[in-house]
Parts: C-alpha cells; sequence; structure tokens
C-alpha cells in the first residue's frame, strides 16, 4: 500500500474499499468467529480450526475471518455466517462439535439453524 | 472447489430478529464500541470503511486545533477512567503549556477484578484508539505519544502493534501525516501489571523507568508530566471517543445521555446475571434496566443483592438504589462511584462483609507502600474485616473502621489510598445490619463466613449413605451404613462439600 499524501487520497481509498467491499460481500460466504480474549477463553480458538477442517474437508468456499468481542460474553464461542448477498446471522456457544452441522445446514442447505442462530447483524449497524 | 448456496437464499432467516431487537442490545447505544465484533481488528481497510480516519481527516483539513478543543469542551465529554474530568478542559491546559515537546498518553493499565471495557476496544478497534490520540495530540501540540498497556494483555498489544504499523504504512502515523506539516509518533509501552500504575503520576514514572509511584499533584501532567514536558493523559475509552465526537459534531455527543455527563458508559457486566457481557449505554440509565433489561436479572431465581461499581475502588448500591440514574454524578450521590467500567452483581447468596473484604485484600496488596496512610491503614482495616468475618469482632470495630477509612481518605497520597476505603464504606453504610449480626450475634446471614457457621447432619433426613462421609475432606463425618453420620464440628473445615453432595438434604448449614 503506498503511503497516502493527502486527506483526498484517504477520501478515495476509502470510497474504493467501500466498493470493493461490497462487491466481495454479494459473491463471497464470509464466516467470521469473534476471537478476543473472552472469546479464545471459551474456546474460539478451536472452534476456528474446526470450521477451517471442515471447509476443507467439504471443499467448500468461504472467507474465515476474526474479530473482537461484541459483547455477549455469555454466548461465547460466537460464529457469524453470511452467505453471498444474505443478513450475517450470529450463532451461539459453538463449540467444535456443532461445527459440521452449522456448515451443512447453513453453508450447504442454505437454512439457518434456528436452534442456535440468536439473530442477525444489521447492515447500519 | 464447491461452491456453497449462494445469494441469501436461507429459506428461513426471516424467523431472526436484527441485534437491534435483541433485549441485550436495543437499549444500547454503541460509539466507542462501535466497530468492536464487527470489523477484523487486524485489517486498517476494515476501520477506513467504517469512516476510520475521516475524523482525523476532517481536523486536518477543515479545523485548527483550538476548534478541535472547542469541539471537545462543547460535547462535554468527561474522562471515562472514572474521574470524571471535562476532557476538552485538560486538552485545553495542556495545549496552553508554553513547555514543549507535549505528549500524548493511553492510560490503558486496566486492571480491576471483573473489568475488560479498554482490553476490548484494545484487541476488537485499535484503530479508534489511535485515531483518537493522533486528533488529540494535534490539538494540543504533542509529536509523540504512549499507549501504557499492561503486558497481561498480549493480544491487546499484539492487535495495537499491527494497527500502529499498518497506520504508518498509509501515512496516518510518522512524519508529514496525510501530507501536511502535522507529525505524530506512537509508541507502546508495557506495563508490569502493578495497579497503581494506573494512576497517572505513576503511569508517567514506570514509562520513564522509574519505580511505578505517585507523586504529589500538583504540578499536574498538562503543566509538567511525562519528563517534565506537558502531557495529556486519558483513557482509552475517552479517545475511542474523540473520533466519533469530531465527526458528528458536539451536538450530536450532547443528545445522549444526561446534561451533566453527555454520552454513554461503557459497562462490563459480570457475576450473578444472566446475560454476563460488555455493554455501552446512555448515561443516565437507570440501575434497573441494566441489570434486568440488558443483563436479564438474576439466575436461578435468586434475589438481587448489590451492584459493585467502580471496581475495588468503587462501592455497592442496595436494592434501593436501583431506581439511581447510571452517570457520574448520581452514582457518587448515592454512594458508589462511576470508575472505569466494572459492574459486579451479587445475589441473596454473598456476604456483603467478605464482598468488602476481598476487594480490600485486593486494593490493600496493591499498595505502592509510598504514604503511610495508605499502607498502614488498608492492612489495619483488612485485619479489622478479617476479625468481623471470622467471629472475633468487637462493637468498637465498626468506629475502628470509619477512623481509619476517614484518615485515609484525607490522607493519601493519590486516588488508590485515597479509594480504598470505598468498598467497605458502601457496604457499611447500606448493610450495617450485616456486619452487626456478624459481630454480636456471631452469625453470617449469607452463610458465607467460615468461622461462623456450623455444619449438622439433620438426624430424620439422613439415609446413612455415606456419600458425604467419602467426600468430607477433613475426615470429620463418622457412621456407618444406613445409620445417621455425625459431623465432628472440631474437625469440621466448613468447606460446605458435604451440603452440596447429599441427596437427601440433611446437611443443616446455620
Amino acid at each position: 500500500m503506498p503511503r497516502l499524501n493527502s486527506p483526498a487520497e484517504l477520501s478515495e481509498l476509502r470510497e474504493e474499499i467501500k466498493r470493493d467491499l461490497q462487491v466481495k460481500q454479494a459473491v463471497e460466504t464470509i464466516i467470521t468467529v469473534g476471537m478476543g480474549t473472552c472469546g479464545l477463553a471459551a474456546g474460539a480458538g478451536d472452534t476456528y480450526r474446526a470450521i477451517q477442517k471442515e471447509l476443507d474437508a467439504r471443499d467448500l468456499q468461504a472467507r474465515l475471518r476474526s474479530v473482537g468481542c461484541i459483547g455477549m460474553c455469555v454466548k461465547e464461542p460466537l460464529v457469524d455466517i453470511q452467505l453471498p448477498g444474505g443478513p450475517r446471522v450470529t450463532y451461539a456457544n459453538v463449540s467444535p462439535g456443532r461445527v459440521s452441522r452449522l456448515i451443512e445446514e447453513h453453508l450447504v442447505n442454505g437454512q439457518v439453524v434456528q436452534d442456535w442462530a440468536i439473530g442477525y447483524v444489521p447492515t447500519e449497524w | 472447489m464447491v461452491q456453497v448456496t449462494s445469494a441469501g437464499t436461507e429459506g428461513n432467516s426471516e424467523l431472526l430478529a436484527p441485534y437491534t431487537e435483541l433485549p441485550f442490545y436495543n437499549k444500547q447505544i454503541r460509539i466507542a464500541l462501535k466497530n468492536c465484533g464487527i470489523i477484523d481488528p487486524k485489517d486498517i481497510a476494515e476501520y477506513i470503511a467504517r469512516d476510520g480516519y475521516r475524523a482525523l481527516e476532517r481536523a486536518l483539513t477543515g479545523l485548527t486545533p483550538d476548534e478541535v478543543i472547542t469541539i471537545m469542551k462543547d460535547s462535554g465529554l468527561r474522562g471515562r477512567g472514572g474521574a470524571g474530568f471535562a476532557t476538552g478542559i485538560k486538552w485545553e491546559f495542556c495545549r496552553r503549556s508554553r513547555n514543549t515537546p507535549k505528549y500524548v498518553i493511553c492510560n490503558a493499565d486496566e486492571g480491576d477484578p471483573g473489568a475488560f471495557m479498554d482490553r476490548s476496544i484494545l484487541e476488537g478497534d485499535p484503530h479508534s484508539l489511535i485515531e483518537g490520540m493522533t486528533i488529540a495530540a494535534y490539538a494540543i501540540g504533542a509529536v509523540e505519544g504512549y499507549i501504557y498497556c499492561r503486558a497481561e494483555y498480549p493480544l491487546a498489544i499484539a492487535h495495537l502493534e499491527t494497527a500502529i504499523e499498518q497506520a504508518h504504512e498509509y501515512g496516518l502515523l510518522g512524519e508529514r501525516i496525510l501530507g501536511s506539516d502535522f507529525s505524530f509518533e506512537l509508541y507502546i509501552k508495557e506495563g508490569a501489571g502493578a495497579f497503581v500504575c494506573g494512576e497517572e503520576t505513576a503511569l508517567m514514572a514506570s514509562i520513564e523507568g522509574r519505580r511505578g509511584e505517585p507523586r504529589p499533584r500538583p504540578p499536574f501532567p498538562a503543566v509538567s508530566g511525562l519528563w517534565h514536558s506537558p502531557s495529556n493523559v486519558n483513557n482509552v475509552k475517552s479517545y475511542a471517543m474523540t473520533p466519533q465526537i469530531v465527526l458528528n459534531g458536539a451536538d450530536w455527543f450532547t443528545s445522549i445521555g444526561t446534561q451533566k455527563s453527555p454520552g454513554t458508559a461503557i459497562f462490563a457486566l459480570t457475576g450473578k446475571i444472566n446475560r454476563t457481557g460488555l455493554i455501552e449505554v446512555p448515561m443516565g440509565i437507570p440501575l434497573s434496566e441494566i441489570i434486568y433489561d440488558i443483563g436479564g436479572g438474576i439466575p436461578d431465581g435468586k434475589q438481587f443483592k448489590a451492584v459493585q461499581t467502580g471496581g475495588p475502588l468503587g462501592g455497592c448500591l442496595p436494592a434501593s438504589a436501583l431506581d439511581t440514574p447510571v452517570d457520574f454524578d448520581s452514582l457518587v450521590e448515592a454512594g458508589a462511584t462511576m470508575g472505569s467500567g466494572g459492574m459486579i452483581v451479587v445475589d441473596e447468596d454473598t456476604c456483603m462483609v467478605e464482598f468488602a473484604r476481598y476487594f480490600l485484600t485486593f486494593a490493600s496488596a496493591e499498595s505502592c507502600g509510598k504514604c503511610v496512610p495508605c499502607r498502614i491503614g488498608g492492612q489495619r482495616l483488612l485485619e479489622t474485616l478479617t476479625r468481623i468475618t471470622e467471629g472475633k469482632g468487637t462493637p468498637q470495630d465498626l468506629d475502628e473502621i470509619m477512623y481509619i477509612s476517614r484518615n485515609m481518605r484525607e490522607a493519601s497520597l493519590c486516588a488508590l489510598g485515597q479509594l480504598t476505603p470505598g468498598p467497605v464504606m458502601a457496604a457499611l453504610r447500606f448493610f450495617k445490619e450485616e456486619f452487626e449480626t456478624h459481630i454480636y450475634d456471631k452469625k453470617c446471614p449469607a452463610k458465607v463466613c467460615k468461622g461462623l457457621i456450623t455444619f449438622t447432619i439433620i438426624a430424620d433426613k439422613c439415609e446413612g449413605c455415606m456419600v458425604c462421609l467419602r467426600n468430607c475432606t477433613s475426615g470429620a463425618i463418622t457412621g456407618a451404613k444406613r445409620e445417621l453420620h455425625v459431623i465432628d464440628v472440631e474437625r469440621c473445615s466448613r468447606c460446605g462439600i458435604c451440603a452440596t453432595v447429599c441427596k437427601f438434604d440433611a446437611v443443616l448449614v446455620e
């Protein structure tokens, strides 16, 4: 990334990134794991690795990313699944044992696992 | 590669509610926590996409340093570290100091038991802190900044390091930021974890490489701080709110919260509460709404007993104070403090004497020892409380507590010593009868204090199953199969295991 030399360049870059993210969101499946210290203490590291393994095993295309703490400590580990152009659905208490069913039902069959879903992140959050 | 189901075709997602309709979130307003848990903190692009560094852009293009300070003053932002001093005024003092160089410092030495507000921001949205500090540096005229963060926060430090590196790469830190004449370098100083280093003068001593001990103020850091230079020290949350205030304006900020405490308050909600978590609420929200509506009340059908705000240097409030609006002044008026944002809820099973003793144990162990009232006073207070919990308390002990507390408040060098008696004084104010029961009746109403409870087996209920006998850690239970078991009071260590393992409720605790 070349250095930004003026506020205008930053503005331009911001618009570019926004467009880029919009395009990506329309075509990518994004899986987000809450991996702040609180999430990690609840086992988010194992969950993350289990998701990675499951995606590899099924040869599924999805972008796996980690974020900080969204505040719902009691529901950690938290995993968000967002299908291309779809809502960012949050799942609670995702232990490694729950990963397989999540991937099967949400990613492959396109059905939200209502038993574990707690809501979705509104776009204007 | 196999394509996953595409284009938002979840057949059943309409059953879901957005976060904004969940009880945990619907009363929250997220300003400092806006990006936490949403963006990847290791990717500056995600921060920039959510209006990141737009406030800095705006400051550098359209605002003079004095205008930035005016916005901050008009916003009425009060320091979120706990003391609640007006941030804009603090910045102005520092700007007016003639000496150079000047420093901006972030106090990220969060150490209260049960508090993790600052950590969440450092880990989840480090760029908001960097942007806030850079704006502060621009306003004050500083060229260097330090983030004082404890080494026990390794992930926070790692994310900060990545963020600082990326900001440099983009020209948002370092020489001639965004091509302007303004330059600013930011460094991380890892603290070794002494609680007193959260006190600003001790913090600066620690950055200088000296022992983390406070010194008397004045001179205040704005006049003579780090290396005797004018320095501005703010908490993580204050800096993290800064970009939002500069971007959205002072009027927007004052439209949230109360007149004297504008904006939002961030709390780490822990203890005996259904929905533990990290919340950001408008100032002035009643305590009850935090505990019952957001926190979902007390688990297992138990009764709410008290809530501790302000951590080990704060105070507790009883059920009668649940209507108290949560803001700097109302909490102090009610007998607690805002503090940095810890909120610990306890239920009927908590002994308030023991609860106060716990915080006192923490605070007195963290005394740096420089001044006598804190060093000796804390110890004497702790001894007095320990005596009471052991059943050796005397009626004079209550006067003794008040006497030591008053002296510590008035004569201690820094806030650590001045506020150490806080939890005890608040507990004594609201739960005096519980102290008296310990002293006069030699009983602990919550059945917690080991010196004041006994375990006996009720003859009618005991089936002689031998489970308690086998689990007893001190070999205090005697008996045979299908015969009444007996606890030897002398040998009993009062661990309570027998009461938990008994399937027939035959163990009486009193």
